[in-house]
């Protein structure tokens, strides 16, 4: 196996952005997977593709409308969602599919030369730049520094909003953090892996991660773990087997949830036994 | 002349188009027992949620610890207030300990950049120690029994150390038993730890027979106020639920006749 490649400037820049795109996807997938929201970041994930095909057809820099786009998506859902008032899966079928159809609608639309279109639709990590780098590892910092200096606030606002409400806690500010934050995180990411591909990346390793842990500090740390290794083990598959780096990622990660899921500790049957505090 | 913990005076909330309150008043001393008992619908829970802040007025006032409820309040008066909610649905799965779910009620004390200390987590063993749940503080939370449940939320509401304790419906869809022991908890906490206490139930045999007080409420609105001994009769009760007081007499035998006011 030559691995020479990897002394490459595009091929390490690929490794630095499958690390923190890895991080920083999978972090934002256990708020998913823990607030039962697959549907709003699937919504959001197909918004911001659509956002930043927009922003390339009028000229503007796709990742403000993608961000636009997608946090517009979640600030409309959340509140409806949370007073009760519309079946939030409905609803986020129908963004879904608007969102797609806009999205091939501006595809449509461009002119002959689509080759950046189709690069935001299947992502494309073996061609990402410094800018990109640089915007992954901001985002990453941030939700990585927010998860760690306010863990308690969003450990209680994950685990039941009306109850952090009720010992006074902002649980409502928090969670739209998180949708930013999850906004934030799907447009940095749409570069390299892509709008069809990313919510994969957001919900599988924190899905497998889910399946190995009742302890939500370990729950973020196995799914930054297996955010990352879908990304270098599916880099070095694409290399190897000269396939698609983007899909290859995502099928990783669906096999690392598979093997989590099939040895999960939490199928087990039988009660856990009491046992006392000092016990380990 | 002592003045009342929460004062609230012609309160009224809606949602919509629905009159959840239509115009309560109602005065809690400090170490009261008071149960609140009513059909569905009748605005017991809104009643809680508007001493919380939690609920929101139309019109009306609310003054808790001698301050007006406001907007700008909110989260400092909740830190204060302990609030069992009727239904608290908990991802079975949930990747936190029954343990770290009682510390919660100490994160709004904590306030921002602060950790839990050593002090916090003695508060809560001593919590988990009250309810009886000692030996199930490592247990995932989403492992436990309904009654086991409602004893970790009371747990969290005691780490919370607040001075008003809310419990709505705490005993609902729980099995004879475990209604039982909720029931002889709260009492042995409002014993021990004298917390102004609003018990709220549609279920007369869960009213904890220690309140020093019981509220009638029906369609938003109080219609009894006073001891149970002075208030809770098969009349009273007949007029409250809408039943013929032949079928009070043959569910509640042991309820006297009399006129309560």
């Amino acid at each position: 196996m030559d691995l020479a490649i990897f002394g490459y400037q595009f091929m390490q820049n690929a490794v630095l952005a499958t690390f923190l795109g890895g991080i920083a996807c999978s972090i934002i997938g256990v708020f998913v997977v823990l607030l039962h929201m697959p549907f709003i970041g699937v919504a959001m994930a197909h918004a911001a593709f659509a956002g930043a095909l927009f922003g390339l057809l009028i000229g503007v820099n796709p990742l403000i409308t993608a961000f636009a786009f997608s946090f517009l998506v979640a600030i409309i859902i959340g509140p409806l969602a949370d007073r009760g008032e519309i079946n939030p899966d409905t609803s986020l079928g129908v963004i879904f599919s608007l969102m797609l159809g806009v999205a091939f609608l501006i595809i449509g639309l461009m002119p002959s030369t689509r080759s950046e279109a189709l690069n935001l639709l299947w992502g494309s990590v073996l061609t990402v730049t410094r800018g990109d780098i640089v915007l992954l590892a901001i985002v990453a910092v941030v939700v990585v520094g927010l998860v760690f200096i306010f863990f308690k606030e969003v450990q209680a606002t994950i685990f039941n909003r009306q109850i952090a409400h009720s010992v006074g806690l902002p649980a409502t500010f928090i969670l739209y953090v998180i949708l930013f934050m999850t906004g934030a995180t799907i447009t940095v990411s749409l570069n390299s892996i892509g709008g069809l591909l990313i919510f994969s990346l957001i919900l599988n390793p924190a899905a497998a991660a889910y399946q190995l842990t009742y302890n939500m500090k370990k729950m973020f740390l196995f799914a930054a773990a297996f955010g990352v290794a879908s990304g270098w083990v599916g880099l070095l598959l694409s290399y190897l087997f000269n396939i698609p780096s983007g899909a290859t990622i995502v099928i990783t990660s669906s096999v690392i949830f598979a093997l989590c899921a099939l040895f999960s500790p939490k199928r087990k049957k039988g009660r856990w036994s009491a046992k006392p505090l000092s016990e380990k | 002349m002592l003045e009342p913990i929460i004062n609230i005076k012609n309160a009224i909330v809606s949602y919509r188009e629905n009159i959840a309150l239509s115009g309560v008043s109602l005065q809690i001393f400090s170490g009261e027992f008071v149960g609140i008992i009513g059909p569905n619908g009748a605005g017991k829970t809104t009643l809680l949620t508007i001493v919380n802040g939690l609920g929101n007025l139309v019109s009306g006032s609310v003054e808790v610890f001698g301050k007006p409820v406001t907007a700008n309040e909110r989260h400092e008066l909740r830190k204060k207030v302990g609030y069992v909610a009727q239904v608290e649905n908990i991802d079975k799965r949930m990747p936190m300990s029954v343990r770290e779910v009682v510390m919660i009620g100490r994160y709004g004390l904590l306030g921002l950049f602060h950790r839990p200390e050593k002090q916090d987590w003695a508060i809560v063993d001593a919590a988990l120690e009250m309810v009886g749940m000692t030996n199930l503080a490592k247990r995932p939370i989403g492992h436990l029994s309904g009654g086991e449940q409602q004893r970790a939320a009371i747990a969290r509401c005691l780490a919370q150390e607040p001075k008003i304790f809310l419990l709505d419906e705490p005993t609902a869809s729980l099995d004879w038993k475990a209604q039982t022991d909720i029931l002889e908890l709260v009492k042995r906490i409002h014993e021990e730890r004298q917390l102004t206490t609003l018990f709220v139930t549609h279920d007369l045999d869960a009213l904890p027979h220690t309140c020093d007080r019981v509220v009638l409420m029906k369609e938003g609105l109080i219609i009894g106020d006073g001891t149970p001994e002075k208030l809770i009769s098969a009349e009273s009760l007949s007029r409250l639920y809408d039943l013929p007081l032949n079928i009070i007499e043959e569910r509640h035998p042991h309820i006297h006749h009399h006129e309560g006011h």
